[in-house]
């Protein structure tokens, strides 16, 4: 290994560096404040050293490592996103009894995998990367070992990623069956050789869709969704919602560009399906749901669904679009995840619509956030989620894809209806549920969050800029 | 830079008053008439400049937003889009005047509202990129639908939904049309923007040319609305406060036609020829349909909003007659149906806060205790019927000439309209101020702020009626640009110059013109 390698690792390092440090301090002092502030420092410094990175690439590191722009860009929507996490976890995990410092480990190993799906560029490391993301979420998710559904979303958890572990390792050993290969890049150059459609590797891209479907909870891998977004303590959530999908995400797009996975028919068809399965099916299940959770995570399957459109897009141009997708997603699920683990606390969690009449008369300012956050799930102007499905809609277009996109406005429209309803209920009149007070971290955060979604909606051009620029495979 | 000002005002205007209404619930109303009495008095300014004749318009301003996509802040105003301002602040600074003691709860945020929605007003007739314009078109929704949600009557939360569903719904599609369009355009050129001015005379082939223009229509039609897409009108209007109804049928109404004007019949000229018997039929089923369900309702403002249903017809029919009169009629239908249609849904509110019911049944004989107030209906409701000498008439009859030079049929189907409003604006009169009296008690008549409300808009209606030629004058280069860039693409043959087509019209115009001297 050379220098340039280790500083071209720089942010994985501090992040797989930060754990050990924290399991040290922690063995001579217990103290929560500490921990959290060393959190924040280290994934503060991990982002910088991201910046500092920008000139060295690209850099690849065989057989394992590719740092390229586009890993950057989505190590750094990871750190940030893992950042916003931490900051709102703060007064939540400090209510828990007993130990909870932990809690910080499990979460920088976990951003520790999500990194290294960031740059990955071989199958060992994509199963590791993937691994280390799903060992470290079932501890997330029951991490409040005294309530029942927590253990029970961790128990499903665990099983169902196992389950889905083993297809994705399945599905890898069929594809280095058929080619021979382990590297992405050497896989394209096998498969020049061979016939794009032999049944061995269908089977293993099909398989290594199962896996990676169920990571993304898409239709039908998406079961899970639900009792593991309900059950787990709201900033995990979050972390689920965001971190854990956007970094497989980041590996789904390069291995499926490497792969040149639009040359094969059968493969385009298979994500199409699913694609407007998962639209359909996570929209339509949301509409009767009362519990907040419950309806967020049918969202986030509808919102998977509209981003893998940019698959079939299979140009850079749809790479800069699912980044700004991405963000903008991000942004505003920990927006409205943040919401609800401000107003929760460990005893009581605020999930049913019922915890969020009157809000807006109550607590204008949290209103005002999570108002944002659901329109901005929702695509309405001025909001971050407009201008990305706009960008998705006009690439979408650009290629062609009329099916997808016309499902992708029937979707918006039925998924306004529940995401009005959740509104509707902030506005209504006020009802007498206490709720806690709100620390300075909580106002912090939520400020940033709400500002990122109004000038990302209002004043996109400049990211957009930004990422037509640099961001490319 | 000054049409980017009125903007601005009215969106500071709206943070103020949502601030101030945490201190003082009369603050709220205070800065917002100031905010809408600055911008009104800005486009008096505009207006008061010479009108220019040539084509142009009158103020342009450009600024890049988002160029990846070709996307620019770009603003223009010309005759069309000053009368529709105008509109848009006067019945603005109505509605703050009408909500002082309607409106008691959560003022400040009620004021933020009111202002986003004017904003978002002023933004669509004044959009020339139409990305810009779609965001505006949405930014108009959202305020709206908290509007009705939070000050509504009973019902709101379902009229509310089914208000902003409908709306988004058609919304999306002019999403996609609009993003169809610029790659049309993007590849036949090799210029990829969003642009108006640029797009204006795309070539495309017809059927491209039908289907992308659909998406736009489905959109502009639900706003207008015609008849199967009304669905969301009534109870939208009968659950708003009367603020909101003022808003919604005054002004949120004329975005639709306006939309009709500004972009169909100028970006799809041999499509929107293609629509024309549709668009006339559905025009005339609008006019005859709204009116035999507003003579039904026994609510007072459902009645009134299927009426708006009916006057709306005679704008479809008039943008799809494509001739100079009709389009007159047009521009002079979009300001009176504002006036008379919002002067109505004021007296429902000045009743509701009176006797606390909209149900017709229940009033009746109200003449004699607020004599007043019964004048002011009765004058609006001989608007709404179109008598000579007020407003409405002269929309109604250059409508049903210009139609009449494209369809006698249609023309004169329309014209059952006419008697049809007579019988449903008779109706309200009859119903709540003659008759039997049914309510005990004493009533208020108008005050003094409700007398000032009622005298500004019948000083404005009788004004249209009676002087409509700076209306005409100021729309006028608007509407020939309009039907110029409609006549270039569908009058091959030379032989028939734009030229003698536009000195005929006027030729027309003026007798028709003449005849108008006569009636009154």
């Amino acid at each position: 290994m050379t220098v340039t390698d280790f500083l071209c690792l720089a942010p994985l390092l501090i992040i797989a560096t930060a754990p050990v440090v924290i399991m040290i301090v922690i063995s001579f002092l217990r103290s929560y404040e500490v921990i959290y502030g060393f959190s924040i420092l280290s994934l503060l410094s991990a982002f910088v050293s991201i910046l500092y990175i920008v000139p060295a690439v690209p850099h690849s590191i065989e057989p394992l490592f590719i740092i390229d722009i586009y890993s950057l860009f989505f190590l750094g929507i990871i750190i940030l996103a893992a950042l916003l996490v931490t900051l709102l976890s703060h007064d939540y995990i400090k209510q828990i009894e007993g130990v909870r410092e932990e809690y910080y480990i499990i979460l920088f190993t976990s951003t520790l995998g999500a990194s290294l799906l960031a740059v990955a560029n071989h199958f060992i490391l994509f199963f590791l990367g993937i691994e280390t993301l799903s060992i470290s979420l079932y501890v997330l998710i029951a991490f409040q070992r005294s309530k029942d559904r927590s253990i029970e979303a961790g128990i499903k958890y665990l099983i169902l990623a196992s389950v889905s572990s083993a297809f994705l390792l399945f599905g890898m050993g069929l594809i280095y069956t058929a080619t021979g290969k382990m590297q992405f890049n050497g896989i394209v150059s096998a498969l020049s050789g061979n016939g794009q459609n032999s049944p061995l590797l269908i089977a293993g891209f099909a398989m290594m869709m199962v896996g990676i479907g169920f990571k993304l909870a898409l239709v039908p891998f998406h079961m899970w969704t639900p009792d593991v977004y309900q059950g787990a303590p709201a900033p995990v959530t979050a972390y689920i919602a965001t971190v854990s999908k956007g970094a497989v995400m980041a590996i789904l797009i390069r291995f499926f560009f490497n792969i040149r996975g639009l040359n094969n028919h059968s493969l385009f068809y298979m994500i199409s399906a699913i694609a407007i399965l998962s639209m359909f099916t996570g929209n339509l299940l949301a509409i009767r749901q009362q519990n907040i959770k419950r309806l967020l995570a049918y969202s986030s399957i509808a919102n998977m669904g509209y981003l893998i459109i940019i698959l079939l897009i299979g140009n850079n141009k749809g790479i800069q679009a699912s980044i700004f997708y991405l963000i903008s997603y991000f942004i505003t699920t920990i927006g409205a995840f943040g919401v609800i683990s401000l107003l929760s606390t460990c005893k009581y969690e605020a999930e049913m619509t019922e915890d969020f009449k009157g809000l807006f008369w109550k607590r204008p300012w949290v209103a005002i956030v999570f108002t944002l956050s659901l329109l901005s799930l929702a695509g309405i102007p001025i909001t971050a989620g407009f201008i990305a499905k706009f960008y998705i809609i006009f690439e979408g277009m650009k290629a062609g894809l009329m099916v997808l996109v016309f499902s992708m406005i029937i979707n918006s429209v039925i998924g306004l209806y529940y995401y009005l309803k959740v509104i509707t209920a902030l506005f209504s009149p006020v009802n007498e549920i206490k709720l806690p007070a709100l620390s300075m971290t909580g106002h912090f955060t939520l400020a940033i969050i709400g500002l990122s979604i109004l000038i990302l909606g209002i004043y996109p051009g400049w990211l957009i800029d930004i990422i037509v620029k640099f961001a490319a495979l | 830079m000054i049409l980017v000002y009125i903007i601005v005002i009215l969106l500071t205007g709206a943070f103020l008053a949502w601030i101030a209404g945490r201190w003082n619930p009369v603050l709220p109303r205070i800065i917002s008439l100031i905010a809408l009495s600055i911008g009104f008095i800005l486009i008096i300014f505009i207006a008061t400049q010479s009108v220019s004749d040539d084509n142009k318009w009158l103020i342009d301003y450009k600024l890049d937003w988002i160029s990846e996509f070709g996307i620019s802040l770009h603003l223009a105003l010309d005759g069309l889009s000053l009368l529709m301002l105008l509109l848009t602040f006067f019945l603005g600074i109505i509605s703050v005047i009408i909500s002082w003691n309607e409106i008691n709860s959560k003022v400040g945020f009620f004021h933020f509202n009111l202002l986003l929605i004017l904003a978002g007003i002023t933004g669509v007739f004044l959009s020339i990129d139409l990305f810009l314009f779609y965001f505006f078109w949405e930014l108009m929704l959202l305020p709206m639908y908290f509007l009705i949600g939070i000050w509504g009557h009973d019902n709101r939360t379902a009229a509310s939904n089914k208000f902003f569903l409908y709306t988004q719904a058609s919304g999306l599609l002019m999403l996609i049309s609009i993003i169809a369009l610029y790659f049309v355009h993007g590849h036949s050129t090799g210029s990829y923007t969003f642009d108006y001015m640029l797009l204006l005379g795309t070539e495309m082939s017809a059927s491209k040319e039908l289907l992308i223009m659909s998406g736009f229509l489905s959109a502009f039609l639900v706003k207008l609305p015609v008849v199967p897409l009304h669905n969301w009108l009534p109870d939208a209007h009968s659950e708003a406060p009367t603020a909101g109804s003022l808003i919604l049928a005054a002004l949120l109404l004329k975005t639709g036609a306006y939309g009709l004007l500004r972009f169909i019949v100028p970006l799809f000229p041999s499509a929107s020829i293609t629509f024309k018997p549709i668009g006339m039929l559905l025009g005339v089923i609008g006019i005859l349909y709204g009116a035999k369900l507003a003579f039904a309702q026994t609510d007072f403002k459902r009645l009134v909003a299927y009426t708006s249903v009916s006057h709306m017809g005679f704008v479809i029919l008039g943008v799809f007659s494509f001739n100079e009169l009709a389009y007159q009629g047009v521009v002079m239908q979009m300001l009176a149906h504002g006036i008379s249609t919002g002067a109505l849904f004021i007296l429902a509110g000045q009743l509701y806060e009176r006797i606390h019911t909209r149900d017709l049944n229940k009033m009746g004989g109200l003449w004699e205790k607020v004599p007043v107030m019964g004048a002011v209906a009765l004058i609006f409701s001989m608007a709404s019927l179109g008598l000579p000498g007020l407003g409405n008439f002269i929309a109604e009859l250059l409508i049903l000439i210009g139609a009449f030079k494209t369809s006698i049929l249609m023309s004169c189907l329309a014209c059952l309209g006419l008697i049809a409003a007579t019988i449903y604006s008779l109706r309200i009169i009859q119903k709540v101020f003659l008759g039997n009296t049914n309510q005990e008690g004493e009533m208020n008549d108008l005050n003094f702020r409700e007398k000032i409300v009622s005298a500004c808009l019948v000083i404005v209606i009788v004004g249209l009626g009676l002087f409509p030629q700076p209306v005409f004058n100021t729309a006028k280069p608007a509407l020939l640009k309009t039907l110029d860039i409609q006549r270039e693409k569908n009058i091959p043959d030379p032989g028939i110059s734009k030229k003698i087509a536009v000195e005929k019209n006027i030729l027309f115009f003026q007798i028709s013109k003449k005849c108008l001297h006569v009636n009154i």
